[in-house]
C-alpha cells in the first residue's frame, strides 16, 4: 500500500489498540503508526482509527475526558482537509462528544454489558465504508460494549435520515439505540463513528471478514 | 479573591431513558417503598474555587458546565452557588 499509513490512537485505558493495528498491518498489509494522545503531530498519518476500550477509564461520561486530548484537538484539521478518520465503540464515543458527529451513546436500555455477534445493515454508501455494491446488504460484527445506546433528538435524527448519514443499522436492536443505529457518518463522508467492531471481523479463523472491506477503506481518498 | 463552594447537578434530560434509575425503582418497590412515581439518577460534583466576585466564578462554572461536566446533548445541569 506504498507509504500509506493509519495512526491508531492510543488513550491511558485503550485496549483495541493492538487489535486494530493487527488488522490492518497483519490481514491488509497497511502501515500503521501508534499515536499517543498527547501527541499533536499528525503529519507523518494519511488517516486516523479511534479504537475501542475505556479511555480515561470512562470517567464523567464515556469519551468526556479524552475529548480534550492535544491529539483530539489536532483532529479538527486533519477532518476538515477530508482525511479519514474511524471511530470504533470508545472511539465512537469520543467522536460525538467531541462534536464531529451528532448525538451521544448512553447506557444499554437492559444495562447489560453486551458481548455478540450482530447482523448490521447497510444502510448509506456516504463515504465508501462498507460493500455495498452487491447484493450483499447486510454483514455480521461483533460488538462489545455497555454505553452503545445511540441517542439523539428527534431534528438530529432527520437530518441524519435526510442527509443518508445512518451507515450501519442493528437488525435486532441489542441495545435500545434510536432507529437502530450502529453507525453514522458526518456529513462528507470522511468521519465514521460505529459501535461494532469491524477489527475483530478479519480473519475467518476467529469469526468473519465483514470488517475487512471497512478497515481498507480507509486508504480511499 | 473570594472562595466558593459550587455544587453542580447534572441529570439526564427527561427524554433519555435512565435504565439504571428504573433498575434502583425497581430495587426500592421490593425493599417495600410505596409510592415511588419515578427516580432517576444523576452525578452531583462539588467544586470549590476562587474568584472576583460571583459573577465571575459564575461564568466560569458556566463554561465547565456545558463544555465538560454535562453532555447537553443528553444532560441538563443545575448549579447552586455558596461564598465561604
Amino acid at each position: 500500500m506504498d507509504n500509506f499509513t493509519v495512526g491508531v490512537v492510543v488513550f491511558p485505558g485503550s485496549n483495541c489498540d493492538r487489535d486494530v493495528s493487527w488488522a490492518l498491518e497483519g490481514c491488509l498489509d497497511i502501515r500503521t503508526k501508534y499515536l499517543w494522545h498527547e501527541s499533536s503531530d499528525l503529519s507523518d498519518v494519511d488517516a486516523i482509527v479511534l479504537p475501542g476500550g475505556f479511555s480515561y477509564g470512562d470517567y464523567l461520561r464515556c469519551g468526556a475526558i479524552a475529548r480534550f486530548s492535544p491529539l483530539i484537538k489536532a483532529l479538527d484539521e486533519f477532518v476538515k482537509s477530508g482525511k479519514r478518520v474511524l471511530g470504533i465503540c470508545n472511539g465512537f464515543q469520543i467522536l460525538t462528544e467531541s462534536g464531529f458527529l451528532p448525538g451521544a451513546l448512553v447506557a444499554n436500555k437492559n444495562l447489560n454489558f453486551i458481548c455478540d455477534d450482530v447482523e448490521l445493515d447497510i444502510v448509506s454508501s456516504k463515504g465508501g465504508w462498507f460493500n455495498n455494491g452487491d447484493e450483499k446488504q447486510t454483514i455480521k460484527l461483533p460488538i462489545a460494549h455497555g454505553e452503545g445506546r445511540y441517542h439523539c433528538d428527534s431534528d438530529t435524527l432527520k437530518r441524519l435520515v435526510d442527509n443518508e448519514l445512518i451507515a450501519l443499522k442493528y437488525k435486532n436492536n441489542p441495545n435500545g439505540s434510536s432507529f437502530d443505529i450502529a453507525g453514522i457518518t458526518n456529513e462528507k463522508g470522511n468521519v465514521l463513528g460505529l459501535m461494532p467492531h469491524p477489527e475483530r471481523a478479519c480473519d475467518e479463523t476467529i469469526g468473519g471478514t465483514d470488517g475487512l472491506f471497512t478497515l481498507k477503506s480507509l486508504i480511499l481518498k | 479573591m473570594d472562595q466558593f463552594a459550587v455544587k453542580v447537578f447534572v441529570r439526564l434530560r427527561p427524554s433519555v431513558l435512565d435504565p439504571a434509575g428504573e433498575a434502583t425503582k425497581s430495587a426500592a418497590i421490593k425493599l417495600g417503598a410505596e409510592g415511588i412515581k419515578s427516580l432517576r439518577i444523576g452525578k452531583m460534583i462539588e467544586v470549590k474555587m476562587e474568584g472576583n466576585g460571583e459573577n465571575e466564578v459564575r461564568e466560569k462554572i458556566d463554561l465547565l458546565c456545558d463544555r465538560l461536566f454535562a453532555n447537553t446533548v443528553i444532560e441538563d445541569y443545575e448549579y447552586s452557588l455558596e461564598k465561604l
